[in-house]
């Protein structure tokens, strides 16, 4: 039986609630942290449990929180960011759904550890729902003394508020987030030697972490470091993860599963396989920002070191599953379609070059495609590491993916002179295209 | 003109803010609630509460796709476009949808009852193809559950707004 660390108190059709969580040690850590704990000790359990950050870049958060010793005083900010609007990804909402006050508690223990005043929860229009849901506990965890002035009858006060955005992806970026919740345009703002948690919301020390990766700390805190780490299947890895599961399987879902699962377990166990008539062809392995990910790779482990070995990423662990009859030219323009639009537009490799790739495989794509579009098109992908932030680097992923697993699908569609494909039943009562051969 | 109720409410939390600044979007949906969209008026009266420009607001009110600058529909249905749904249906259900209407992808059906748009990624790929309708899940879609969808909200008398 797996451990479980972010699902424990799963009700499946409900949100746990405050006495649930409670029941289950809920609150524990916090009451333990401030009571024995100093800020800085906190910061070096999550250092020494060897999480990393679970919105997609995966930067190690013990290091991030330890960098705001010796920032300036005054108020400090804590932005649990659950704008998760990663084509495939869905975690975050599954999880404040299934335990609020987990990912509460983590935002309150992140908060005392970095001496934040202030808590700005980011929620994306789509998970309206859950901003009201949030709200309702912010609630109960107030008149029960987990948030507000002298929490638990510590000297440390902390509260939490709801920002709702309203929409575009952009948001997600840290810096523009930032700028989100000050009300300025949010295109995604660096400057030079100078990070958020130096400078971020009104020019304070702001930390930015996934909602995901705040719900491990409790864990961390109350179970010691050692024990998160080890709960990992592989000695690189630590903790659980949040796996969603999408595309051409029978069950798919958000699962918990220790990190390091390989790849072909969580889709044939926890996914069930794929679909009747399905064959696995590719899959994203972490959202629409990585790399096509073929079958003779899937016995990776799903964690960060395992998968840069053999040249992916981790992302977001949301594993978008293709089956044999989709057509990868046609799913990567649907792909660099959602990257063009939610550009920001602020610098020219972004707001031109993703448009001029999928202009390249849309004549690929409709059988007018051209020998030396190949070379174009990874040479264009390649130079996006040019752009301003993380966002065209990410949109070129599954680009480089394409030409580098499945050159011989794009090369199909030079020879025939049009995509191998075609229109058929999806199931549902939908068309489908599907591919001949 | 903003009713003094709304008004009122407006003013006390801005002038509670530390960051007036920040509560800019929820302005703008208060005032998009009210009006139906976010029309010339509604902005001008966001820019002269926060007192900002309403340069200032435009630009934030054209960045984001959940804040409308042109009438819409007492349901506006955000059809999710991403890489999962398109998968399962590649476009047809926003196709079957518009059709189904008669209006095209970022059209309002002549009596005023819906809205189509077409939208990135919604985060429920796993009830894909998936639609919000003025941000209510709905999916897995089939024709048959659009049908009786669109015919159940037709005939709801009162608004249902979680988001819009």
């Amino acid at each position: 039986m797996t451990e479980k660390v972010l699902f424990l108190n799963q009700k499946f059709d409900r949100p746990a609630t405050l006495e649930e969580y409670r029941e289950n040690g809920g609150y524990g850590a916090l009451a333990l942290a401030l009571e024995k704990y100093a800020p800085g000790q906190v910061c070096d359990l999550v250092a020494e449990s060897g999480l990393r950050g679970r919105g997609g870049a995966g930067f190690p958060t013990g290091r991030k929180w330890l960098s705001f010793a010796g920032r300036k005083q005054g108020p400090r900010y804590v932005v649990p960011n659950t704008d998760e609007m990663e084509p495939g990804t869905f975690k975050d909402r599954v999880l404040v759904n299934c335990d609020p006050h987990l990912v509460l508690e983590g935002i309150i223990l992140a908060a005392y550890a970095i001496q934040a005043d202030q808590g700005i929860f980011f929620i994306r229009p789509s998970y309206e729902q859950d901003a009201q849901l949030i709200e309702g506990e912010l609630n109960r965890a107030r008149e029960a003394g987990y948030l507000g002035k002298n929490i638990l009858g510590s000297d440390f006060s902390f509260d939490i508020e709801v920002h709702r955005s309203a929409g575009r992806y952009i948001c997600g970026e840290a810096s523009a987030q930032v700028r989100a919740i000050q009300g300025y345009r949010p295109n995604p703002r660096k400057m030079p030697g100078l990070h958020l948690t130096e400078r971020g919301l009104w020019d304070q020390p702001t930390l930015v972490n996934n909602a995901e990766t705040l719900a491990c700390i409790p864990a961390i805190v109350s179970r010691g470091p050692q024990w998160f780490k080890k709960i990992a299947r592989t000695p690189s890895g630590a903790g659980t993860k949040l796996f969603c599961v999408s595309g051409r399987v029978v069950r798919p879902g958000c699962y918990e599963l220790p990190m390091g699962t390989p790849l072909r377990e969580i889709i044939e166990q926890e996914a069930g396989g794929m679909l009747p008539g399905s064959e696995f062809k590719a899959c994203l392995p972490g959202g629409a920002s990585t790399r096509f990910l073929p079958k003779k790779q899937w016995e990776v482990p799903m964690d960060f070191e395992s998968l840069k070995k053999i040249g992916h990423q981790l992302g977001t662990s949301s594993i978008i599953v293709f089956d044999h009859n989709t057509c990868l030219v046609a799913a990567t323009i649907n792909l660099l379609n959602f990257f063009v639009r939610e550009s920001c537009g602020w610098c020219t490799p972004c707001r031109d070059g993703l448009p001029f790739m999928r202009h390249l495989l849309l004549e690929i794509e409709h059988g007018r495609g051209k020998e030396e579009y190949i070379p174009m098109l990874r040479s264009m992908a390649g130079q996006m590491r040019h752009a301003y932030c993380a966002f065209a680097p990410g949109a070129a992923e599954p680009v480089l993916g394409l030409l580098e697993y499945f050159e011989d699908e794009v090369r199909e569609h030079l020879s025939r002179g049009k995509c191998p494909c075609r229109f058929s039943d999806a199931g549902g009562g939908f068309r489908r295209k599907q591919c001949l051969t | 003109m903003l009713p003094e109720e709304i008004r009122h409410r407006l003013e006390t939390r801005i002038a509670a803010s530390a960051h007036p600044r920040e509560l800019v979007v929820d302005v703008m949906y208060e005032l998009q609630n009210h009006y139906g969209f976010l029309n010339d008026v509604a902005l001008r009266e966001v820019a002269e509460l926060l007192q900002l420009t309403p340069l200032e607001v435009e630009e934030l009110a054209t960045f984001y796709d959940f804040i409308y600058r042109r009438p819409v529909g007492r349901f506006v249905l955000h059809v999710c476009d991403g890489v999962v749904c398109w998968m399962f249906e590649e476009q047809s259900a926003l196709d079957y949808i518009c059709k189904l209407l008669g209006v095209a992808p970022g059209e309002t059906t002549p009596d005023g009852q819906f809205t189509v748009l077409p939208t990135v990624c919604v985060g429920y790929c796993d009830h894909a193809p998936a639609m919000l309708i003025n941000g209510k899940l709905y999916g897995p879609l089939t024709p048959e559950f659009i049908d009786r969808t669109l015919e159940e909200l037709r005939s709801i008398s009162c608004d249902l707004v979680l988001c819009r």
